[in-house]
């Protein structure tokens, strides 16, 4: 965890409670999930209930209250890619790598995820690797691109 | 750069930024839209600049970064300068080449688009087929301008808009000219937008609001990430002209947190209008005063829907609410709050610019003005495609898609995202307009058109359709989080071969019940897709049932 970073996100937002969805945004593109610590510590910073902190940190989708693995697989299944075969490449991305959406593997080496469209339909079906698209994938250029993140 | 204190001052500044620009200089413009991006055109984007670094012609040719030029499919896109020779395809190998060419004022002939049918080349922008056909009033400037440099904006009349409705026009004037204009929302619902002002001006309360809907959360539309990452100045200008109009001092911008691009040139656009003194206090020297704060959504789908959105922006759950009061009137804080969308607030400076009689004359009787399409699915050229409103959808999905891919004939055409609707190939020579497509049952939506070819099972796309709207559903009311999920299952086992033979007349039954009874837009249109594939492909959901096979 990359604590002096967390506390510089909160310390920016410190008694604005109308932060608190932005806070947790900036924390979650820092360091991937939400520690239960550092709820706490936004809930005591912005002064709102940490049952309101918990309120938000589970209602939207991209907040995670786990550890993530060390790489972040996301497949899209918005429409176009599903008419261009994303429910195959995301069989295959599955098999690959061993776990089902939502899970991260026992060596935290991938966690993966299914999602809606990010806008880059022409080059799809894709799958995203920490925030870099890989487009006009097929099963075997999965793999491909898979294998070189350790 | 010291605030502008004055109309005069901006006109003053224009001049000193285009007194410095040799229209002559050729500009290599990459394309950085989602796109290309995703193509790598960053690299593509360094080595240029390494190329013109290390041939020391930095006084020679400019290099610029932008937004999405529209043409996805054939990304990495390159525009030069003068001239719109469109170069396709670049990968970082092909730069040297292309800058040799470029000093010399000739064109690299092997990168130039080539129809795959007749084998002809088109060298200019205008030329190439999938631009040929749009009309690119909105999206047009993206290769003109590095977003995160206001210069660029100003240079092609940025902000004269802002300072005409300033300067020259009272607020009702501004509010009268767009409802002349008959401006009608992008988002979805095709309001009239003046109309939607003209509510919000006129509700009790001092404390205005005007939102920017950046959410686009529609699977399948990517043009308002195009225009507003591409050009985030001309959504921002036309705002600011809104709040104006309506009274507001205070705006909101919610989009997407996933876009980092898009992320960036917003926050760089705010904080440079303000520094230019296009926002915060005393704009232009105006006396009035209007401020933006940006909000995002965090991966959820119905937070896109106005009351949602606003509860987002307080700081709760997106859940929307019924709305026998309209946002317009009690919105955030129980206040009058006006949101448009990215494309409706875009329309705004070319309407104050140039008038309403300009923009009455695109377009069909009751849609006017250009409309922007995300162009995806089963498609040759993929991409974001303006048009005038009344463009046949032959025209967008042969001229400008190029067709489907290996010569088939598309099955269905879907517009209007997972809340709208598909219709048959023949009705391909419907006009672009809201009424019209409505009626059929596939409404614009956003703009989101998906081309599905021949081979599409359509149980199937209105089993997914169901399935995405299943997951998004915020489960406040019963019957969307209920109705969908029977609906889901039902169609669920259609297409594993345990379909029964009522099964249709319960789905229709169930989308009337939901079509009514659910709180908001999402609940409501929520049906719709699999209402037009019973309209228009009933007999595949009864060949499906009757077969008692899994689908392909």
């Amino acid at each position: 965890m990359r604590d002096d970073k967390i506390d510089q996100i909160i310390d920016q937002h410190r008694g604005m409670p109308g932060s608190l969805t932005r806070v947790l945004v900036e924390i979650q593109h820092e360091n991937h999930w939400l520690p239960r610590g550092v709820l706490r510590r936004v809930a005591e910073a912005l002064d709102v209930p940490f049952s309101r902190v918990m309120q938000i940190a589970t209602v939207y989708k991209t907040f995670s209250l786990t550890p993530k693995g060390r790489h972040e697989v996301h497949v899209c299944t918005g429409m176009s890619c599903h008419l261009r075969g994303a429910a195959g490449l995301l069989d295959a991305v599955q098999r690959l790598i061993g776990i089902k959406p939502g899970e991260t593997d026992a060596e935290s080496r991938f966690s993966l995820e299914t999602g809606s469209c990010l806008g880059t339909c022409s080059i799809g079906p894709e799958i995203i690797v920490d925030g870099t698209h890989h487009g006009r994938m097929t099963p075997a250029k999965a793999e491909d691109v898979l294998k070189h993140y350790r | 750069m010291p605030r502008l204190h004055s109309a005069a001052e901006l006109e003053e500044l224009r001049a000193g930024i285009l007194s410095g620009r040799d229209p002559e200089m050729p500009c290599i413009a990459v394309c950085a839209g989602a796109g290309c991006h995703g193509l790598d055109s960053g690299r593509v984007v360094s080595a240029f600049e390494e190329e013109v670094g290390k041939l020391s012609l930095g006084a020679k040719v400019t290099i610029r970064a932008t937004g999405c030029h529209g043409f996805c499919e054939k990304g990495p896109n390159v525009v030069i300068s003068p001239g719109a020779i469109c170069y396709f395809e670049v990968k970082p190998e092909d730069v040297p080449d292309i800058v040799a060419h470029t000093v010399k004022g000739e064109v690299l002939d092997r990168l130039v688009y080539t129809d795959p049918d007749t084998g002809q080349k088109a060298v200019h922008l205008g030329e190439v087929p999938f631009y040929k056909h749009q009309t690119r009033l909105l999206i047009g400037d993206n290769p003109r301008i590095d977003p995160m440099r206001i210069e660029d904006y100003l240079a092609l009349g940025g902000y004269a808009a802002l300072s005409k409705a300033l300067f020259e026009m009272s607020p009702d004037q501004v509010i009268d000219e767009v409802k002349k204009a008959n401006l009608r929302g992008r988002g979805g619902g095709g309001f009239p937008a003046g109309l939607k002002w003209e509510t919000a001006k006129n509700a009790p309360g001092a404390d205005k609001y005007v939102i920017v809907n950046g959410h686009e959360g529609e699977p399948g539309a990517f043009m308002d990430r195009a225009l507003f990452t591409g050009n985030p100045h001309l959504v921002l200008e036309g705002l600011i002209i809104g709040a104006y109009a309506i009274g507001a001092h205070q705006g909101f911008i919610y989009t997407r947190h996933d876009s980092p691009q898009l992320i960036a040139h917003i926050e760089r656009a705010l904080a440079q209008a303000e520094e230019y003194g296009f926002l915060g206090e005393n704009i232009l020297g105006s006396g009035f005063n209007f401020r933006v704060e940006l909000h995002f959504d965090v991966g959820i789908f119905v937070s896109g829907e106005s009351s949602a959105l606003m509860q987002s922006i307080e700081g709760n759950p997106p859940e929307p609410r019924s709305k026998y009061i309209r946002t317009s009137v009690s919105g955030i804080w129980d206040r009058p709050s006006n949101l448009n969308n990215v494309e409706t607030w875009a329309n705004v400076p070319q309407i104050i610019s140039r008038g309403a009689e300009w923009y009455t004359s695109i377009g069909t009787e009751r849609s006017k003005g250009t409309k922007l399409i995300s162009l995806s699915g089963h498609i040759m050229n993929s991409g974001v495609a303006e048009v005038p409103m009344g463009t046949p959808l032959r025209t967008i999905v042969y001229d400008i898609g190029g067709g489907v891919p290996g010569g088939k004939a598309p099955r269905a055409v879907h517009l209007g995202g997972p809340m709208g609707g598909s219709i048959p190939e023949r009705l391909i020579d419907t006009p672009l307009d809201f009424d019209e497509l409505a009626a059929l049952g596939a409404p614009i939506g956003a703009g989101g058109l998906l081309v599905m070819d021949d081979e599409t099972d359509m149980v199937e796309v209105a089993r997914y359709l169901l399935e995405f709207l299943t997951n998004e559903s915020c489960g406040k009311c019963v019957p969307c989080r209920e109705g969908m999920r029977q609906m889901l299952k039902i169609l669920t086992n259609i297409t594993k071969g345990k379909g029964k033979s009522d099964d249709i007349g319960r789905l229709e039954d169930l989308s009337d019940v939901t079509g009514v009874a659910c709180l908001c837009a999402l609940g409501k249109t929520a049906p719709d897709p699999l209402r037009s594939m019973l309209r228009y492909f009933r007999d595949e959901f009864e060949a499906q049932i009757a077969s008692g096979t899994e689908a392909r």
